[in-house]
């Protein structure tokens, strides 16, 4: 091109993209409308809903121990750790506390859906930008996971295994040295998927710099979870806050500066190991003990009891077609689930069904930020940070 | 802080604005009218040793018909909803709770998603399901519930088992600016 020459401008218009609700990067059903200027986006909008099933609607119509198999299926991935967030609520809201067997129980399995929440996140996340192979690993032992999940209560993903009071069975014999074991070969693999990713070049290429989530945004949308401890903030509600004895737990809180997708990958690579770690040391320190408080106003009688005294039939009787009626009055409880501050606030008038049950969604909080984010960016980067956001929709949609 | 005593100065600073203090198991909670909501979070926020710096959640209470079992009296409200805040200080670790006393007709409590983007999506959802505007609020479209549902789905007056179907999704969700999507 000689020196003078002008390229004429090219008229171009703004263009509209729909990604979802059915797409295979959305890992559920949501919509994301973009508006493209070429590739870069320069507005952008969420839809969501599409999975909204009136989780709190159903909570009001049922007893609370009704409740527990719902709230599994809020998030799907990491489904213990809800159930036994609810049982926690309602136990808040009575004034009781599990038996320390049932608590090292519950972070276990708590801790066990953790680390497979962040496997399907990291996996799903890595094949949308192209690297199969690791999704295979993580599925392979979150298989394993849930074969353990099975053997310790039947069902292998939604298990409905916690119980208000405790949890609903013991664990069977030999099966912590199964649940080291398997944890043991988690952490391997974890290590190969993590030798494979994180010093990737192509990785770190299309990752670093996407889809940032800084310190401010992070704050000013209650960002929670791993997107926020990619951010810098240490915030983990297992420390600040701690139930079922996480305090007795050594474990690490990783964080990371840059609240990038990257950043994101990374810190739940490391929580993966914190929570093999954390399961570790729940079973060496595994209390002796019942898996149920001693209270008949809440716990089921033994099977024994029911079929051969008159007053365990009566109670069984009572608590099954009467429920558990907690006293008048209202909580929030606060946990920390695979995503993020998993919270309860139940109003109760002190009838066995809740007044009004409100569920705090991280992912809700978490993908608020989504417009914000993808600002500027291109379309890749956006189905990058999509993943790295880990968006349930069970969760987010209720 | 203990919640009581984070209450208790909340008390001192706006003493009669305050419609009615609430301790339950270590928890506390105050009722204010829509309009102390912004001066209240605000202070909450501003202030030292509160510094509630997150908006943690907001959701709606319908208390149509609430009585409770024990006969408490809990149920002498004047009111029918409550919009809740979840307040949550990072730095000194406590929490408190909010609450805005929301009356028939007016269903008006002003929006602060100019303080937390969080209250964004969370107005949003108390708008669909409650019917509670928020004034301020720049995109105040229905969230959870499709844009052809009619009525709000968690008032205790709406049915729990009548379904409503979309025909057709809505072509553009698009807003004007992004920090409003």
């Amino acid at each position: 091109m000689s020196e003078g020459t002008k390229v004429p401008a090219i008229p171009s218009e703004l263009m509209t993209l729909n990604v979802g609700p059915a797409h295979p990067a959305t890992h559920g059903t949501l919509r994301l409308q973009l508006q493209l200027d070429g590739e870069t986006i320069v507005n952008s909008a969420c839809e969501i809903g599409y999975l909204h099933r009136g989780f709190e609607k159903q909570c009001e119509a049922v007893y609370y121990q009704f409740v527990i198999p719902y709230a599994e299926r809020l998030n799907y991935m990491g489904p213990v750790h809800n159930s036994n967030a609810w049982c926690f609520a309602c136990e808040t809201m009575l004034g009781i506390e599990a038996p320390p067997r049932a608590q090292a129980l519950r972070v276990i399995t708590s801790e066990m859906g953790r680390i497979i929440d962040h496997a399907v996140c990291i996996g799903t996340n890595l094949v949308d930008i192209g690297a199969l192979t690791n999704f295979w690993y993580m599925y392979n032992y979150r298989e394993k996971i849930y074969d353990l999940y099975e053997e310790l209560c039947g069902a292998r993903m939604m298990v409905n295994y916690p119980r208000i009071g405790g949890v609903s069975l013991d664990a069977p014999d030999g099966w912590f040295d199964k649940l080291l074991r398997v944890i043991d070969e988690m952490q391997e693999a974890v290590g190969e998927v993590r030798a494979l990713v994180e010093r990737n070049r192509i990785f770190m290429d299309r990752t670093i710099g996407a889809g940032v989530i800084t310190r401010e945004l992070a704050i000013s949308h209650g960002v929670t979870g791993p997107c926020l401890r990619a951010a810098g903030i240490p915030y983990d509600i297992r420390k600040a806050q701690p139930y079922w004895g996480y305090d007795k737990y050594d474990f690490e809180v990783p964080t990371a500066e840059g609240g990038d997708t990257y950043d994101r990958t990374v810190v739940r690579f490391q929580e993966m190991y914190e929570s093999c770690k954390i399961i570790r040391q729940a079973v060496a320190s595994m209390p002796a003990g019942p898996v149920m408080v001693d209270d008949h106003l809440v716990a089921l009688p033994e099977k024994d009891k029911v079929y051969n005294t008159m007053e365990g039939l009566i109670n069984h009787f009572k608590l099954v077609m009467h429920g558990i009626k907690p006293p008048v009055g209202e909580i929030y409880s606060a946990t920390e689930g695979g995503c993020g501050e998993v919270g309860f606030y139940i109003v109760s008038d002190g009838s066995a069904k809740p007044w009004r049950v409100r569920i705090r969604p991280p992912c809700f909080a978490n993908y608020s930020t989504f417009p914000k984010i993808i600002q500027g960016a291109m379309v890749a980067d956006a189905i990058a940070a999509l993943g790295s956001i880990n968006i349930i929709a069970g969760e987010l949609d209720r | 802080m203990t919640e009581r005593a984070i209450m208790e100065r909340v008390q001192a600073r706006f003493g009669a604005e305050i419609l009615s203090c609430y301790e339950f198991r270590g928890q506390c909670a105050i009722t204010i009218r829509p309009a102390q909501l912004r001066p209240v979070l605000e202070w909450l926020r501003d202030e030292p040793g509160i510094n509630t710096d997150w908006l943690m959640d907001v959701g709606g209470v319908d208390y149509l018909g609430f009585s409770p079992a024990d006969g408490s009296g809990d149920d002498d409200r004047e009111w029918r909803y409550e919009v809740v805040y979840q307040v949550y200080s990072m730095k000194l670790n406590h929490r408190f709770r909010v609450k805005v006393a929301v009356a028939e007709p007016d269903l008006v409590v002003p929006s602060v998603w100019d303080l937390w983007g969080i209250a964004n999506w969370m107005e949003r959802e108390v708008w669909d399901l409650y019917g509670i505007r928020f004034e301020g609020h720049p995109n105040l479209r229905r969230i959870l519930c499709h844009d052809e549902f009619v009525g709000h789905a968690l008032r205790k007056d709406y049915p729990i088992n009548k379904r409503q179907k979309l025909t057709s999704p809505s072509e553009n969700i698009l807003c004007e600016k992004v920090e409003w999507a």
